[in-house]
């Protein structure tokens, strides 16, 4: 195997394990091909199984012959590792450098990882766009599924088959494909029962300095609005960014060509930003500092709180536009496949009970990241912790996870998952023994044969004895479009990402076991309740027909 | 009680804070005791929002806008109204009432002295002995070989803002009592806070000494020895001045300050930097002004929060009070607390320690014993602090407050501790503030017995205790109340309190309450046992008295429930007398009993943006989406 080279010491003995809040552990340190484990082999205290994917730096210190490497995870935990002798800690760093940053995504663990339970249900076959295309089908039939980008040429970040107006022909679909950055032409990413409005997504139109203009992308995205009726483009960036744009002949919707529609526009920040607000958001969160000044000031600094409010507001202004203004809403940003999903998806969160249950949930992450062309691999290739050269990474999933926490946190019984559901996601998302998101398209997947060679996380996740652990105990469906505060005082830091490892949880996991029994126990009750009622009835109709009136 | 109506103004509008678009139209009564505003609106219910008088900490007129003249009133409980009143004279009568309604000048004038819970004078003096200090100290131990219970003070003639009965170490005489008062400002001597029986370590607590630069007081450093002596445990005593190191040297050029180490034997010495009541009054006014910015962006909310240095006085108060539950439990070492008069500060500090020490202070009635301990008999300056009365305006400040933030910290922190939740901090600070009970009236013990309050006003404690169904955290755990609690104190654990500063803006808050929820679900449990022990008893009396053939249906044993936390009630057996079968009664809480919560729905105007084209759209439109919608929900 290509990886023994790359571990020039496999074990070393003596190693003492350190982290925050739990107790030091002295065991073996092996390196796999794709595993950091230390094993104290004793019963009853924990090892450690590192992926070597969920390392995003380390660092090494060295006092005498005692090396020291501290290991900081892309799910932003930081572990240390005192390593007895100066050449094995070197070595182990640097295998742990080299294995960490393998460049080709096959030889990433997914591929060689295999189930210990048995695959029920197969998440790669589990959400299939015809099926739907099916619901939607049933809704109106103004609506139609078109196989134009079957191989991928018209677009090749989008998937195979897209929900476009039913007027429009395919090849007004790649006129208008070429008129998008990306070819990302309008599709269909929602539709609102209620009232038949809905949203959609594409990328900028590349006007460029002289105005392009498109006739196709105008009739398609005109074919979506009723007789009458205006619209609203929702463009995710600043008009000072949406001008910029046109120099590098991107651009937005000029009044003129689009005097049906409405064009709004919002501040949400690009990736590279957004990466570097969640460095100084983390960095703060880090610093064990006694000063609350200090705290504060490096939280605002972060600008990670304005962030989230930046997008739940937005979220909530698409929202705003289907169900209190009735109006359909085209959403984009420049590529769109950052913020705009982040808005099309959490505007579905607040508008669509389905959305809010663990399956509905799924869905939408399938729908709306993974096909919609949300490329997970360059933007989760590292985390919190990285420093220099970095790509394309970007917190952007993690702020969208952020951002259902918030309204999850002020509707706590309209969701049916809970906020592990949440912060599993945002683990997988960054280092997975799955393959779901590896790869940046449904092309990229594709030919990276990541349904035949690797596992699929939902398939892993809808297994019921996991599904337990996601559940939220207090859930009872609620039909209601939901509302929630973007008031900077109802948007919370998420600890149970952010502090998660800077604090004992042992006091909320007591909260939340209470809690849950509490309910439990209720159920229960009712149910010894009703089943006495029951027999008491029995007994009176077998005993005394007579007695009841 | 009776509302004399003093004045009735109608079409005035009522400006919502958050979200900023609602407004309502309605009416507006001033009584001899409340604000009433009586919201009309179309679908007949009336939203009656009532303001006590003694809550309203300002009336400010503002500039005439085209829609009317504003009135903005701001109360003592966070709640902020702004009026409009359609014609000029109307706010200005409203206005001028109001500062005399919310100002009183005298103490009988306070709301208490006429209010009656319908109470006979039995109760009244019954709820009076309800809490009491000596049984707490009964409760610690006292009097036991090293602390006694002391009369000294019974006419307040050694400290006269002190309570009758003092904690003191059995071998300090009476000379070095009176001495030590002598060398303390305003006489406040060391004496007994909290004695913790399992290390025998003693809180506690005095003002500063009046060492100046120089002086120093045999009796005084005998009464640290005496204190120290009655610590086997511990070979020394700390001196915890809670005050910042510069406000403590300050001091001494006045001839006070703090204890020289060299003339007391075996005292450490400690400052702990909590800033003084005018620092805090000014901290508290920047908080409230972030509170009630008009869309705020989050770095302005965030920047605002950090300039107001509130919650960096909220951690040093909490980090003093750990610090002195750390050195009574883990040194076992006893600890003297002061600060500068000592009924501030010390009273934040001691009463938070005990509460890390005791679990019985974190229940409904040990809260209420602490408060009556440490704050009220001790001195604290109620009256002063909170403005009751209107008198000087420097007095002011929120120390009371900011030890009920401390114990909501500490229920973030550790949810399961507290047998109270939230809204019982709450409800506490609200009545602090609204003497409606005679409680938190008056400066000290002295003054409440000089104006014979407990004879004319009633106490709030059996009050708070009839409705404690509604303060109950039903995450409580009592296995968990024997420890020591050790909450963390760095900075990014303590958080803005949202439900105290911004209460009265629903729309911020989570539109689901998990509390709501929980209480709702024990109470239902309450319910559901009592009918299963009914439906068992009559499944029994169905059996013994209609003979069956094929035996017994069902024996209560199998019927028991799997729970260990709720024994079934003992069935009861037949006695022979016909009871009869009752069917499924529909009544008695069935499964489908009540929903809770349908009323989160939809509040678009809780989303703060607008939609730059919806120019104001009818408040109808509104109206009927909501309806709308909780069809829907139907």
């Amino acid at each position: 195997m290509e990886f023994a080279e790359l571990i020039k010491t496999p074990r070393v003995d003596g190693v003492v394990l350190r982290r925050p809040f739990m107790p030091t552990v002295e065991g073996t340190l092996c390196l796999t091909g794709h595993h950091l484990i230390l094993s104290s082999r004793q019963d009853n205290t924990e090892e450690l199984w590192l992926l070597h994917a969920n390392i995003d730096s380390t660092e090494k210190r060295f006092v005498g012959s005692l090396g020291t490497i501290i290991v900081k995870c892309k799910d932003l935990r930081v572990i240390q590792l005192d390593i007895p002798g100066m050449e094995e800690c070197l070595n182990i760093a640097s295998s742990i450098e080299a294995l960490s940053t393998l460049d080709s995504v096959s030889l990433m663990y997914p591929f060689f990882y295999r189930p210990l339970f048995e695959v029920i249900e197969d998440g790669w076959q589990s959400f299939v766009p015809e099926e739907s295309f099916k619901d939607l089908e049933s809704m109106t039939d103004e609506w139609r599924l078109s196989e134009v980008n079957k191989d991928f040429s018209v677009c090749p970040s989008y998937p195979s088959l897209l929900t476009v107006p039913r007027d429009i022909d395919d090849e007004s679909l790649c006129k208008a494909a070429s008129f998008r950055h990306g070819g990302r032409f309008p599709v269909l990413s929602y539709y609102h029962k209620k009232n038949g409005m809905v949203i959609m997504r594409a990328a900028q139109p590349l006007t460029g300095t002289n105005g392009r203009r498109c006739k196709e992308d105008e009739k398609l995205i005109n074919a979506t609005l009723c007789a009458g009726k205006r619209g609203y483009i929702i463009d995710t960036r600043t008009i000072a960014v949406a001008q910029q744009a046109k120099a590098r002949g991107g651009g937005f919707e000029q009044e003129a060509n689009y005097p049906q529609w409405r064009r709004i526009h919002k501040a949400i920040e690009r990736s590279n930003v957004l990466q570097d607000s969640l460095i100084k958001l983390v960095e703060a969160c880090n610093d064990q500092s006694h000063s609350m000044d200090r705290w504060l000031s490096k939280l605002e600094a972060s600008n990670w709180q304005s962030n989230v409010k930046e997008i739940l507001t937005t979220a909530c202004l698409a929202a705003q536009c289907i169900d209190r203004e009735g109006a359909s809403v085209l959403v984009h940003g420049t590529e769109g496949t950052d913020s705009t999903l982040q808005v099309t998806s959490l505007a579905q969160i607040i508008l669509d009970p389905a959305c809010r249950t663990i399956r509905g949930f799924e869905v939408l992450i399938e729908r709306e990241w993974l096909q919609a062309g949300h490329p997970f691999q360059q933007r989760c290739a590292q985390s919190a912790y990285s420093n220099g050269k970095l790509r394309s990474e970007a917190p952007v999933f993690l702020l969208f996870l952020d951002c259902v926490w918030q309204i999850l946190r002020q509707f706590p019984c309209s969701f049916q998952f809970n906020e592990n559901l949440l912060i599993m996601l945002f683990e997988h998302a960054y280092a997975s023994q799955f393959g779901t998101f590896l790869g940046n398209c449904v092309a990229e997947r594709g030919k990276l044969q990541l349904s035949q060679k690797t596992v699929s996380l939902w398939s892993w996740v809808n297994r019921p004895q996991e599904l337990e652990r996601f559940l939220n105990p207090l859930y009872e469906p609620n039909n209601l479009v939901i509302w929630p505060s973007v008031a900077p005082q109802s948007l919370l830091l998420w600890e149970g990402v952010f502090l998660r490892w800077n604090r004992s949880t042992k006091c909320l996991d007591e909260a939340y076991q209470e809690m849950v029994h509490i309910i439990e126990y209720n159920k229960e009750l009712q149910n010894k309740v009703n089943s006495l009622r029951r027999q008491l009835a029995q007994l009176e109709t077998e005993d005394s027909p007579l007695q009841t009136p | 009680m009776e509302h004399h109506l003093i004045r009735r103004v109608e079409y005035v509008k009522l400006l919502n804070t958050y979200p900023e678009k609602k407004s309502a139209l309605g009416t507006l009564y001033l009584t001899a005791t409340h604000l009433i505003y009586v919201e009309q609106t179309n679908n007949n219910t009336r939203t009656e929002t009532w303001v006590l008088h003694h809550h309203i900490m300002s009336v400010e007129k503002l500039p005439l806008t085209a829609s009317g003249c504003p009135l903005l009133i701001c109360c003592k409980t966070f709640q902020l109204l702004h009026l409009l009143f359609q014609r000029e004279r109307d706010c200005q009568d409203v206005f001028q009432s109001l500062l005399r309604l919310s100002q009183p000048v005298k103490e009988e004038e306070l709301y208490a002295f006429l209010y009656n819970p319908h109470q006979n004078e039995v109760d009244r003096r019954q709820g009076w002995e309800f809490i009491s200090v000596a049984n707490d100290f009964s409760r610690m131990g006292l009097s036991n070989e090293y602390w006694e219970i002391s009369h000294l003070n019974k006419n307040y003639e050694i400290c006269s803002t002190y309570p009758s009965i003092l904690g003191l170490p059995k071998n300090a005489s009476v000379a070095v009592v009176t001495g030590s008062a002598k060398f303390r400002s305003r006489g406040r001597l060391p004496v007994l806070s909290y004695y913790h029986k399992d290390t025998k370590a003693a809180l506690c607590r005095c003002s500063q000494p009046l060492s100046g630069l120089t002086s120093r007081c045999v009796e005084d450093e005998q009464m640290l020895q005496a204190i120290s002596q009655a610590n086997s445990n511990c070979p020394f005593i700390y001196v915890v001045d809670t005050r910042p190191k510069l406000n403590a040297m300050a001091n001494r050029a006045a001839g006070k300050g703090y204890e020289n180490e060299d003339n007391y034997s075996n005292i450490r010495f400690q400052f702990q930097g909590i800033e003084n009541i005018h620092v805090m009054r000014n901290s508290l006014q920047k908080l409230l002004e972030v509170c009630s910015m008009k869309s705020p962006s989050m770095s302005d909310y965030l920047t605002g929060l950090e300039n107001s240095g509130w919650l960096r006085h909220i951690k040093s108060v909490m980090d003093a009070g750990v610090f002195l539950a750390k050195a009574v439990c883990d040194e076992r070492a006893s600890v003297l607390v002061h600060c500068s008069d000592g009924w501030d500060r010390t009273a934040q500090v001691c009463s938070l320690a005990c509460i890390l020490l005791d679990p019985y202070y974190r229940t409904i009635k040990g809260l209420m014993v602490l408060i009556e301990k440490e704050w009220i008999s001790f001195g604290h300056k109620f009256s002063h602090r909170c403005g009751h009365l209107d008198t000087d305006p420097k007095e002011v400040s929120p120390v009371f407050t900011q030890f009920l933030e401390c114990v909501w910290q500490l229920s973030e922190q550790l949810p399961c501790v507290f047998e109270f939740n939230e809204r019982y901090l709450i409800e506490i600070h609200n009545q602090v503030y609204a003497c409606q009970y005679g409680n938190f009236i008056g400066n000290c013990q002295k003054e409440r017995l000089d104006v014979r309050l407990h004879e004319k006003t009633f106490s709030l404690w059996p009050y708070l205790l009839k409705n404690q169904h509604l303060y109950r955290n039903p995450l409580y755990r009592r296995s968990l109340e024997s420890t020591v609690l050790r909450p963390s104190t760095l900075p990014l654990h303590f958080k803005f309190w949202c439900g105290m500063y911004n209460h009265y803006d629903r729309g911020m808050h989570p539109k689901q309450s998990v509390l709501d929820q929980l209480l709702s679900l024990t109470q239902k449990q309450v319910e559901g046992e009592r009918t299963m022990t009914e439906l068992q008893r009559q499944l029994a009396v169905a059996d013994g008295v209609l003979p069956d053939p094929s035996g017994p249906i069902n024996t209560p044993a199998e019927q028991d429930g799997p729970s260990e936390k709720t024994p079934t009630a003992p069935v009861v057996q037949s006695n022979g007398s016909c009871a009869p079968l009752i069917n499924g009664d529909a009544e008695e809480a069935g499964p489908g009993a009540e929903k809770c919560n349908e009323k989160e729905g939809a509040d678009p105007g809780a989303t703060e943006h607008d939609l730059t084209s919806s120019e104001d759209k009818p408040v109808s439109v509104e109206t009927e989406h909501s309806k709308e919608e909780e069809q829907e929900s139907s």
